[in-house]
């Protein structure tokens, strides 16, 4: 009989004290933004897709087409081709196109890079209708930059 | 001709109250879907719908045109009649108990000297509407929510009754209006015992959370209304956002003192002001009891009832009864 | 939805499938429940919704490659995963891992089952019906989040181990904003614990449901908080230390009930073991580098088999390897928690009733990608 009523009313309790936390929270602050009137920044290091950098001194790319990153990626998106031209050095980039669909940030082209050609974009507003519209071409991309 | 001149009168009072009714169960719709939404964000602590008009005040109206301009899908092998019956057995009759509940002193259509007997007699014609959408479905989980809810609402009545019917005997009459009248000090200071019965039942009358295991649950994919899409399923919204507006106005007629509040101008008719104050009141206490409390087991929600409710509220009618016998 | 209704004498018993689909399996998980009435006679777990040959992949990349595949796998204990894998590599091939590589695998480690625990908890109550709690779950969660997004670069499926270390140094700003978390979320506690835990809903939804004992989470080799909510103190961070664990001071909780009100329980002081680790950790940082040198570009695997065992946050996650000398694994297999969590449905639920067989497997914490790789 006693457990009856004990059980009872330190339940009953029990639902105030909850209803007290949802009310606090009634007026508290929101914690949510309003995505698309008001963004937050994405910090730098944030892992978007590949990108080739645009060095400072040179006005363009660093890649000797060595193909270390084509053949470190786990999902094999990435792929380049070069031609030896004449009157120049090594071997010169001329098709560096990067399959998105199938990247998943892993880092390694990144990483083994031994010019540190390549880094990562902070884009995250990235959608499209159609497969194709993320088959990008970083050649073009790096080249289009100012 | 002389007769029709004598009914003129009354056919008149059933036109405007019936499309008072109107008004007051669509305008009921609109501020209280837009209220639960709103609360709903912020006691999570989230803004609720912002982008229709300013803060989302239309958001309610663009979702009524959105449901109705859905296909009415109806499942192959469902019941067609009684598929489509059963959000009309469930809208209909909530218009009937507005008919009757005191808005103010001279804002009421029908007092009738039964009006609390009409009223509960309505509101339970929503369990035939639970259990014959969740048959005609001809879906398992649809069936599941149906029964569940047939049992919890023939349950939960009994304990609304007797913890209503202690009040009754204190003023010795069933009218609504009566009751209103009879209130010097409002009851819920004199029998607190019945008030906190009576809001349980409310609950679990309008198949609100935590007792919602007929409707929205995240066990059996949204109940007895799976299947239904478009204006059918808006009938069930309406019919339940009705029947929260109903069961808080029995609770302000009982236990709040209907319209007694500070004296305003005109009070006959402005007393619904009032009135309609402490109605939101128990609906904005329905919306915060939704939002913090998980939901029970359905034979932990009988438990409750036939172990807890039922008991404690005979006991609170039979020292009543001594009380004012005495 | 399959509509079987089975030729019994009475007529009574139906097949309810809780599908693919449903709000309270996570993830795609279908359960075949024999049911008479509100009750479930038979449950029978349906795999493979999710299969992805993560273990194949595994056979036709080099061994390094794989890392990020082990992200995907658990997606909520990413970085467990990342540092168990990681650690068989080092362990095959005998490359030994700098102090402060150790301790932030440590510190972030710990942050992921935070967040995996915090997750849990706000989807188990969503399952039970309350629609709060998984809010104010998620606003702490975001914290870690973005805590995490500024080392690792991703906010869910890392790839931040590497084979000798991890790829980037912490800098201050992480180890404050890991200290303002730890702040931040002693001081939800007392929130949580009045409205959820003391909550008597909850309470009555949880208790006496489901009864484990010791004996059978042997049978059907449970571990994981679940193994702690029987009684038994198994933490693989205690009993057999990897990393740098032995240096830390902190307990491993458990409970005797055995039921999902235990796990739950487990489950929630848990957190509270992580944040002490973390804060340990914090302390004695120490500097260094954070990748091991000489590390071959190409891993050769010397032949033989390899196993690491980590504790994930849903239990024992064991990697084998079987390697012939190159550096394409011949096989990897993964040895993940949920699948033997799972296993113990159909003898667990028997005679339940169907609200109860949601909160029981909400108490099991399945990641359903973990049991079908």
């Amino acid at each position: 009989m006693k457990a009856y009523f004990s059980e009872l009313f330190t339940g009953a309790w029990s639902l105030i004290v909850g209803l007290r936390v949802t009310l606090k929270a009634l007026f508290s602050p929101v914690v949510t933004v309003q995505y698309p009137r008001q963004k937050i920044d994405v910090t730098p290091n944030y892992r978007g897709h590949i990108d080739l950098i645009k060095d400072p001194e040179t006005g363009t790319h660093r890649c000797i087409t060595c193909g270390m990153c084509m053949r470190d990626c786990p999902s094999d998106c990435i792929y380049l081709e070069g031609e030896k031209q004449e009157g120049v050095k090594g071997k010169v980039l001329t098709l560096y196109t990067l399959d998105y669909t199938k990247c998943s940030h892993c880092g390694a082209c990144v990483e083994v890079c031994p010019t540190q050609a390549l880094d990562y974009c902070d884009d995250y507003e990235v959608a499209g209708f159609a497969r194709k519209d993320f088959h990008y071409d970083l050649l073009k991309r790096v080249e289009e930059r100012v | 001709m002389q007769t029709l001149n004598s009914y003129a009168p009354e056919i008149i009072r059933i036109v405007i109250a019936v499309a008072g009714a109107a008004v007051v169960v669509f305008g009921n719709a609109l501020i209280m879907g837009y209220m639960e939404r709103k609360l709903a964000g912020h006691f999570q602590r989230r803004t609720g719908p912002m982008e229709v008009g300013y803060h989302g005040i239309l958001q309610l109206i663009i979702d009524g045109i959105k449901l109705m301009s859905k296909q009415l899908v109806i499942p192959a092998k469902a019941d067609k009649p009684l598929f489509m019956l059963a959000p009309i057995i469930s809208f209909a009759p909530v218009f009937l108990p507005l008919l009757v509940i005191p808005f103010s002193d001279r804002i009421q259509a029908f007092d009738l000297d039964v009006g609390l007997l009409f009223v509960l007699a309505v509101a339970s014609i929503n369990v035939l509407a639970v259990l014959v959408g969740g048959w005609a479905s001809n879906n398992k989980y649809s069936m599941f929510g149906a029964f569940r809810a047939v049992a919890q609402n023939v349950a939960y009545e009994i304990p609304m009754l007797i913890s209503l019917l202690a009040i009754v005997f204190m003023t010795n009459t069933f009218s609504l209006r009566g009751i209103v009248e009879a209130q010097n000090v409002w009851f819920i200071v004199l029998q607190p015992v019945a008030f906190l019965i009576y809001l349980v039942c409310m609950v679990a009358e309008t198949n609100r959370a935590p007792f919602d295991l007929a409707e929205a649950e995240s066990e059996l994919t949204a109940g007895f209304h799976t299947e239904y899409s478009g204006m059918s399923f808006s009938l069930f919204m309406m019919a339940e956002y009705t029947n929260m507006f109903i069961v808080s106005c029995i609770a302000t007629v009982f236990f709040l003192g209907g319209t007694s509040g500070i004296p305003l101008p005109y009070f006959e008719y402005t007393g619904i002001i009032w009135f309609l104050l402490k109605v939101y009141f128990f609906m904005f206490f329905l919306v915060w009891i939704r939002w913090t409390y998980p939901r029970t087991r359905f034979d932990q929600l009988m438990n409750l009832c036939w172990k807890y409710l039922l008991p404690i509220s005979l006991v609170n009618l039979l020292i009543t009864v001594v009380v004012v016998k005495l | 939805m399959n509509v079987d209704v089975l030729e019994d004498e009475r007529q009574h018993h139906f097949v309810l499938n809780m599908g693919p689909q449903h709000p309270s399996t996570h993830g795609v998980l279908r359960v075949l429940l024999k049911m008479e009435g509100e009750y479930v006679l038979d449950p029978q777990p349906v795999l493979g919704y999710v299969h992805r040959c993560h273990e194949k992949i595994g056979e036709c990349k080099p061994a390094r490659s794989f890392m990020p595949n082990t992200a995907r796998m658990d997606y909520l204990g990413a970085l467990i995963y990342n540092q168990g894998y990681a650690m068989l590599l080092e362990r095959a091939a005998g490359i030994e891992v700098p102090k402060r590589a150790e301790y932030i695998r440590v510190i972030t480690s710990e942050l992921n089952r935070i967040q995996s625990h915090l997750l849990w908890y706000g989807a188990y109550l969503l399952d039970l019906g309350a629609f709060t709690p998984i809010m104010y779950a998620f606003d702490d969660r975001e914290h870690i989040l973005d805590a995490l997004e500024d080392v690792c670069g991703s906010r869910l499926t890392y790839c931040y181990c590497r084979v000798g270390g991890v790829c980037k140094d912490i800098d201050d700003k992480f180890i404050e904003r890991a200290r303002a978390f730890i702040e931040r979320l002693r001081g939800r506690f007392p929130m949580y614990e009045n409205l959820i835990n003391g909550n008597v809903i909850v309470q009555k939804r949880m208790k006496s449901v489901g009864n484990y004992t010791p004996e059978l989470c042997a049978r059907y080799g449970v571990t994981g908080p679940l193994l702690r909510a029987t009684g038994v103190a198994y933490d693989l961070r205690k009993a057999e230390p990897y990393s740098v664990y032995s240096e830390f001071d902190f307990e491993v909780p458990t409970e005797q009930t055995g039921d999902a009100w235990a796990a739950f329980n487990v489950r929630y002081r848990e957190i509270e073991q992580s944040l002490r680790i973390i804060e340990q950790a914090l302390d004695k940082l120490p500097e260094g580098e954070v990748m091991a040198d000489k590390v071959p570009k190409k891993l050769r695997l010397p032949q033989g088999d390899y196993n690491c065992s980590v504790e994930a946050p849903r239990g024992e996650l064991s990697y084998y390897l079987v390697s012939d000398g190159s550096d394409v694994p011949y096989r990897i297999k993964v040895r993940t928690p949920s699948y033997s969590n799972l296993s113990v449905v159909p003898e667990v639920c028997k005679g339940m009733m169907i609200a109860d067989v949601v909160t029981s497997m909400g108490a099991l914490d399945l990641v359903i990608p973990e049991i079908d790789r």
